[in-house]
């Protein structure tokens, strides 16, 4: 019986010492070809997961399509996944989880929330990983002579604020002066998501003589009915809403339903315009004003490659390949974009061309992003974002945003507004600086010297 | 009436009839609770994977009340499983370890559900409007919608039912003493395993019911697991092996916190409604732990 069963493991072992050696040489080639480790905290479980799955599902296929277009000047992308659940701690873990793969050290990190950018933010410069805030997260990283390693690209919601509005006033008939007196509802998620907006909101309802009134919702957000009975009893002219998940976004259009205010007069965040979030509500969420900064849409170049290249050889990542083109995703191929433009000009700066980066290249190629209208039609997403270049100081790129508006009938959104950028940007940006010299003082940071 | 009180009144009626919804909820926990001296933590999940499940079924092509009746199949099939796979290996293991089984069950409901059927948050319309009903607005000053009165209403058929079942039928008899002693239940040859059964799948169905009515306010999401917590406070509150306490729980913590929220919350900065019911219960627990309606139970040495 013993011997029996010796025989059966030796010849067990011989087999896989033979398969072994016939298979090694491949190995070899395999691993002598370059590769560049990417890392993806997802967050596809849990109430903000409508948006996790279209953000990070486009993040994979776009790396699975340079892939298989031949990679970055032949350097293959490799990625790995850790589950975040949006949450801020679980962010943190995953951080620690995905530092290093197959000996490779991660050079950006994307945690698509701000707790999550919160929870990390201060480790950037030390860990030497790029923290790509795409449109979220802390916005005085804007400034990068103090945050060298972040970054806040595709625009900030200080930005993102002045920009919306700037739009009441136009949809009011004229400039900010159309706003004196006007009351503004910030009905906003009691995170520091929630509240990143307010320095620029209080200045501008100084400055323009609105009056605001901030009203939070405890997450995760699907009981509002007091704050709209407040929104009844308060009788603004516009409300703009900061809310986080599908189901806390689509909560507060049929609870303005509920009080019959307009949805006309409500204006939402990027992380609520999206057809995840305007489906659910049904009917309610006709004529919901939203702000994008990666316009949704599946008449893209880029994304019929992705379709022909990646779905086609069943290697898509969304589970539901309708969702492709959608504002999520859009957005997830927007922040993967940059990635891999950073990557290009890593490689290129450092003469490194078919070859991985380390991560301070890849924040060098990072910040040398410059993304015009000629190259984004290159890559075939001519229109989809603003147009903007990233420099040693600049990290917030184009600070512009377009307006949509949901067509329920068509379950669409429908573009309103092109690119725009907020009145006044100069005061902006002095805010921006004011405050990361005021976080500089307080760290004891000394800031990098631009030239 | 003077403008403030009206206002007074319509944060209250709204509270009130939230309130109904958290109820629906706790019924569910105050069922497993009766028979198994466990507060189950898998009621939130229970409540997602049912109303979920419905949803896909309609999604099939299934008929509104095929699909009922399937969801109802399923919860009870679902109550056997447990049964089977869970409470039966655990029994006569503490109260703590069958606790600990009801989480990891939560997970794997979670789990499955959203394997299943996805990650979208659904609507689900059960053609009863949720905007103010105009009679009452015009007449009364007061937004209240269909769907607010039929959730009451709804919870209200629910008790009277799970009342008249637990005090007037055999089985509600058996039921108490399975919860007062097991050991000494099975002993005098009542089938506990039938009573685990049918707890748990009635739990099912009041889980059921209780999705329906937030998932036709709120859409059908993963966020009703968090929410159906909230039954933790009313159930402190009320009483955890009381179904009237439940009731009144339910109704003290909606009303409570949306006065609160929309009186206190502003110098708060806002959003305490997630916290003021927990603070409420702490209350209950430092002067009356045993909750409005709960038996007090005095253990001998």
């Amino acid at each position: 019986m013993v011997k029996k069963y010796i025989k059966k493991v030796t010849s067990a072992l011989s087999a896989a010492v033979f398969f072994t050696t016939i298979i090694l040489p491949g190995n070899l080639f395999a691993q002598s070809k370059e590769t560049q480790y990417f890392s993806v905290p997802s967050s596809r479980v849990g109430p903000y997961s409508a948006m996790g799955t279209g953000y990070y599902g486009a993040q994979i296929d776009y790396m699975n399509y340079v892939n298989a277009t031949g990679g970055v000047n032949g350097v293959m992308l490799t990625w790995q996944e850790c589950e975040t659940e949006y949450n801020a701690a679980k962010t943190v873990e995953c951080y620690q989880r995905l530092m290093t793969k197959d000996g490779q050290k991660m050079v950006v990190f994307d945690t698509l929330g701000t707790p999550g950018a919160y929870a990390v933010i201060n480790r950037m410069a030390e860990d030497k990983v790029v923290l790509a805030q795409y449109g979220y997260g802390r916005t005085d990283a804007a400034d990068g002579t103090v945050w060298p390693w972040v970054f806040n690209a595709a625009s900030s919601y200080w930005s993102q604020i002045a920009v919306k509005l700037r739009w009441m006033a136009e949809l009011e008939g004229g400039g900010p002066e159309k706003l004196k007196g006007k009351k503004i509802v910030h009905l906003h998620i009691d995170t520091p998501y929630g509240r990143e907006p307010l320095p620029t909101m209080r200045r501008l309802a100084k400055e323009w003589g609105f009056i605001l009134v901030e009203i939070a919702i405890a997450p995760p957000g699907l009981e509002q009915q007091s704050q709209w009975l407040q929104i009844r009893q308060e009788k603004p002219d516009w409300v703009t809403f900061w809310g986080a998940g599908s189901g806390m976004n689509s909560t507060a259009m049929t609870n303005a339903a509920r009080v019959n205010f307009p949805r006309t007069k409500m204006m939402y965040v990027t992380f609520g315009g999206a057809e995840e979030d305007m489906i659910p509500a049904g009917e309610s969420a006709n004529g919901t004003y939203v702000v994008s900064n990666a316009l949704p849409g599946k008449n893209y170049p880029l994304i019929k490659n992705i379709q022909e290249k990646v779905y086609k050889a069943g290697k898509g990542n969304m589970a539901d390949p309708n969702r492709v083109g959608t504002a999520y995703y859009n957005r997830g191929l927007g922040a993967s974009i940059m990635w891999v433009e950073a990557l290009r000009n890593a490689q290129k700066m450092h003469n490194k061309v078919g070859k991985a980066v380390n991560s301070e290249e890849f924040r060098a190629g990072y910040e040398a992003i410059n993304m015009t209208d000629a190259r984004m039609k290159e890559l075939g997403i001519g229109g989809m974002l603003a147009p903007f270049a990233l420099s040693c100081s600049q990290h917030e790129g184009a600070g512009k945003f377009a307006l949509m508006q949901w067509d329920g009938k068509a379950q669409a959104f429908k573009k309103i507004k092109d690119w725009t950028g907020p009145n006044d940007p100069v005061a902006i940006r002095a805010q921006i600086v004011e405050s990361a010299a005021k976080y500089a003082e307080e760290n004891k940071i000394t800031p990098k010297k631009c030239s | 009436m003077n403008e403030s009180v009206l206002f007074f009144f319509e944060v209250l009626v709204g509270g009130l009839l939230s309130g109904t919804m958290y109820s629906l909820v706790a019924l569910g926990f105050v069922l497993i609770y009766k028979a198994s001296s466990t507060f189950n933590f898998a009621q939130g999940a229970m409540v997602f994977f049912a109303v979920l499940s419905f949803c896909g079924f309609m999604e099939y092509g299934m008929p509104f009340g095929v699909a009922f009746f399937a969801v109802v199949l399923l919860m009870i099939l679902v109550g056997l499983l447990t049964e089977r796979l869970v409470l039966r290996p655990l029994m006569n293991q503490s109260e703590d370890t069958v606790l600990m089984a009801t989480i990891g069950l939560g997970f794997v409901l979670e789990g499955l559900a959203q394997a299943k059927w996805g990650v979208e948050v659904r609507k689900l319309s059960l053609g009863i409007g949720d905007f103010p009903i105009p009679w009452i607005a015009d007449n009364l000053k007061l937004f209240i919608s269909a769907l607010d009165l039929t959730a009451g209403l709804v919870a209200f058929v629910m008790i009277a039912l799970l009342t008249l079942l637990f005090k007037y039928t055999k089985i509600g008899l058996g039921l108490r003493a399975v919860a007062d002693d097991p050991g000494a239940a099975s002993s005098i040859g009542i089938p506990l395993k039938h009573i685990m059964l049918l707890v748990w799948s009635a739990a099912g169905v009041v889980a059921l019911v209780a999705g329906m009515m937030w998932g036709a306010r709120a859409g059908v999401q993963f966020a009703l697991i968090e929410l159906a917590l909230k039954a933790l406070p009313v159930l402190i509150i009320g009483g955890f092996s009381s179904i009237p306490g439940a009731i009144v729980g339910g109704l003290l913590v909606g009303a409570v916190e949306k006065v609160l929220e929309v009186y206190i919350g502003p110098y708060f900065k806002g959003g305490i409604e997630a916290w003021a019911p927990y603070m409420l219960s702490i209350l209950f627990l430092l002067y009356r732990p045993e909750g409005l309606f709960g038996e007090k139970i005095i253990r001998r040495v």
